[in-house]
């Protein structure tokens, strides 16, 4: 069969759709979001049956398959690293319940942080739930990987955490197919009990988890994705976790490296063929695409028994995203360079696209906020974060998705009145509601504005669970009717809608406010896919 | 045989679609292909890159090595200056001419013209104005990459063929308007490559 060529996560979609996956849950976040959108294309998958569908958040999302697992079927969540955090409760515990049909979450960590509030590494999160770990080197393996973790998972009824990151997830290469898998039928655990987590059956389970630790060490110490490649110089061994390999290799061209190298693509760490490599090598090099996990491990809180170079000697920096030029100074080669920038190259920060809703919402709202003193306006996550920059310079806070809500009634609570929550609409459905039925509770004096563009624009236009809803939503969460208020953000509109805010910054209770224009993107990307199927029609 | 290539431009002037081109040429000829791309934040209006690797035998990094590029493919002629520390000493900076103005502090235009001159090799040519004269500014890139074409190891009729894949479903009009514009393109360098 002819190659395709796949971006790492159009990789990872295809295995799954090959491997017999019976369901996909996810919430969209960078780099992670291009998995489910594949699915969502995909012929096959619709042919196939296989459900697929944008969760409301990344733990519905973990809590579907969860459940689709439970029914005996194949699942696959996928998320952003910051994703599971806020997946993180069912996450954890799905280790002690276990699955029974085949569960793999996959998480695109974005080291150096491309598009994201930090650069945490999900492996972390993997060894804390004390399941195994898949991290793929290349396009292939991360297709091949999803078969391989969807048995894994079923032979120890345990879900698998596929870890990877932006450069293997947004990176295209020619990807083999394998057969196709048929799905799983329907059928319940054995036990019917096994998922339910009273104290008496948790902890029985936790000790089948404790017990499995072992066999999932020994799969780690035979697994295809774990090499020991011996070299002749034993000056040095090298280890190198997921892409890191990539970058090694780089740097020899014939493809040879004269130091022993232990590639690791499959955790939790195959223990002797790290013992291998530390007797036999005088110095350790790490070549880790994150955080330095396995070189904490290896040096130990005393870090007194082996001579090894990585993140935490300065050997490597000790943030951001490896490349092949950090290797080769670590590997004490010369490091290679062109021209320097000439001076007169400014930077070109993203920007809101000219014709944003969001501009005339930020616009009326600086406007309705000029005769307070600055500072408390608390923002989210989505396109509408770039009202922080230049010329708006409208929000103080970005931290979390939902975070802007709670973070105005706390600021209002200390007796920062009126404080000013901004929020997307995709963001409040996600995990912004719970924050204003909070905010109700206390009858906080804050303002929210709810900026409503119909989609989730910053991932690329995904379709948004509040979609027609957020009044009704607002109502139900006890938000009085006659404070919340649906507005046109149009510059025809301005003195109006400042008016509007005024008037409700200067109530002392609960106030939404709903900016409501479609995004043009979406507008665009709507009428591209219509002008598509008039085409598709016309040749039919 | 190995060409690495950096495509280069602002968020939403579609470098991927050139990077598809090569890509579609380059699987044709049997050859290896890594292609890195940029998706997410910076796709609003900042600036974007895309690292393309083809070769006889199977690419390592998904990365460039600094210094290491054969060629700069702009379509903005800044974001071009931006990537020559990848650039090797005899690489090619092919680049539009015409800026993207979206920062108040874009920097004059002549000083940037200036800049592009000091590299070695290069081209540099309004593909809009090019394309515009073809039929449509819609098919700058392919412009661009027509200006590229000679040096990219592959046969430009590998080019005009992966341009029919691409192109056929958008009908014959289109098809020929983008393999002229890869000509437009090619014609262009060869008679205004700077050695
Ligand atoms: C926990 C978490 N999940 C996902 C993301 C990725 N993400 C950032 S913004 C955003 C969507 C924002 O959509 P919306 O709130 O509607 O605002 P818009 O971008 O449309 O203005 C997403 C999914 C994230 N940063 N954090
Ligand atoms: S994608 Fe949509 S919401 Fe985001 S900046 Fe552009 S117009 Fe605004």
């Amino acid at each position: 069969m002819q190659k395709l060529l796949l971006l790492g996560d159009e990789a990872i979609a295809q295995g799954a759709i090959d491997a017999g996956m019976s369901g996909i849950y996810a919430y969209p976040g960078t780099p992670s979001t291009e998995i489910t959108e594949y699915v969502q294309h995909s012929r096959e998958a619709k042919q196939k049956g296989i459900h697929c569908s944008w969760s409301t958040n990344e733990k519905t999302a973990m809590e579907a398959a969860l459940g689709m697992s439970y029914a005996g079927k194949r699942a696959m969540v996928c998320m952003k690293h910051v994703g599971l955090n806020v997946a993180a409760d069912p996450f954890v515990n799905s280790s002690i319940t276990g699955a029974n049909g085949g569960i793999i979450v996959v998480v695109a960590d974005d080291p150096s942080m491309h598009s994201s509030q930090n650069e945490q590494d999900s492996r972390f999160f993997g060894k804390f739930a004390m399941i195994p770990i898949l991290e793929p080197v290349n396009q292939q393996e991360a297709y091949d990987m999803v078969a391989y973790g969807f048995n894994l998972s079923e032979k120890y009824k345990v879900p698998v955490l596929m870890r990877i990151t932006t450069r293997m997830a947004h990176s295209r290469a020619g990807v083999a197919r394998s057969a196709s898998l048929n799905q799983n039928e329907m059928s319940l655990p054995s036990d019917l009990r096994q998922f339910v987590l009273l104290p008496a059956i948790a902890r029985r389970r936790y000790k089948l988890l404790l017990n499995n630790q072992d066999a999932f060490e020994k799969e780690a110490e035979t697994s295809a994705f774990n090499r020991y490649i011996d070299g002749s110089n034993k000056k040095l061994g090298i280890i190198t976790t997921g892409i890191a390999f990539n970058y090694l290799m780089e740097n020899y061209p014939d493809r040879v490296v004269p130091y022993p190298v232990l590639k690791i693509g499959q955790y939790p760490l195959p223990r002797n063929m790290v013992e291998k490599l530390c007797k036999e090598c005088d110095e350790i090099l790490l070549l880790e695409e994150g955080y330095p996990i396995v070189e904490e491990m290896l040096r130990g809180y005393l870090d007194n028994s082996l001579k090894i170079k990585g993140r935490l000697d300065g050997c490597i920096p000790r943030d951001g995203e490896l490349n092949p030029n950090i290797v080769a100074v670590a590997l004490g080669m010369e490091d290679t360079k062109g021209l320097d920038v000439p001076a007169l190259v400014t930077a070109r920060p993203p920007a809101l696209c000219a014709g944003c809703p969001h501009i005339d919402s930020y616009v009326a709202l600086n406007e309705a906020l000029s005769t307070l003193p600055a500072g408390r306006v608390f923002s989210d996550i989505g396109c509408y974060t770039l009202g922080a920059l230049e010329p708006f310079q409208a929000i103080n806070s970005c931290v979390d998705m939902g975070a802007s809500i709670p973070m105005a009634v706390g600021a209002a609570d200390a007796g920062l009145i009126p404080a000013v929550a901004v929020i997307g609409d995709s963001t409040f459905t996600h995990s912004g509601i719970t924050g204003l039925i909070d905010a109700v509770q206390s009858n906080s004096p804050i303002t929210v504005l709810i900026l409503d563009n119909g989609t989730t624009g910053m991932t690329g236009g995904q379709e948004s669970a509040a979609q027609g809803r957020i009044e009704a939503l607002c109502k139900a969460c006890g938000v009085e009717e006659e404070h919340i208020h649906v507005l046109r953000p149009l510059r025809k509109f301005h003195e109006e809608n400042t008016e509007i805010l005024m008037k409700e910054l200067a109530y002392k209770g609960v106030s939404v406010i709903i900016p409501r224009r479609e995004c043009i993107v979406a507008i665009d990307k709507r009428m591209r896919e219509k002008e598509k199927a008039r085409i598709a029609e016309q040749e039919a | 045989m190995k060409r690495d290539i950096i495509l280069a431009g602002v968020g939403g002037q579609g470098i991927l679609s050139i990077a598809a081109i090569i890509g579609t040429a380059a699987l044709d000829m049997g050859l290896h292909l890594k292609q890195s791309e940029v998706h997410g934040m910076a796709q609003r209006g900042g600036d974007v890159s895309s690292n393309l690797r083809i070769a006889d035998k199977e690419v390592a990094s998904d990365l460039i090595p600094r210094g290491k590029a054969d060629i700069v493919i702009s379509v903005e002629p800044m974001e071009g200056l931006r990537y020559l520390p990848m650039l090797s000493a005899d690489g090619w900076l092919i680049t539009n001419s015409k800026p993207y103005v979206n920062i108040p502090n874009y920097p004059e235009i002549e000083s940037v013209y200036s800049e592009v001159a000091k590299v070695h090799r290069h081209v540099i040519l309004d593909a809009e104005k090019i394309a515009k004269d073809l039929g449509s500014s819609r098919a700058a890139n392919v412009v661009i990459l027509g200006a590229a074409s000679d040096h990219l190891g592959i046969a430009f009729e590998t080019f005009e063929k992966a341009i029919r894949t691409i192109f056929h479903k958008k009908g014959n009009a289109i098809v020929e308007l983008n393999i002229n514009a890869l000509k437009a393109g090619r014609d262009f360098a060869a008679k205004n490559s700077i050695l």
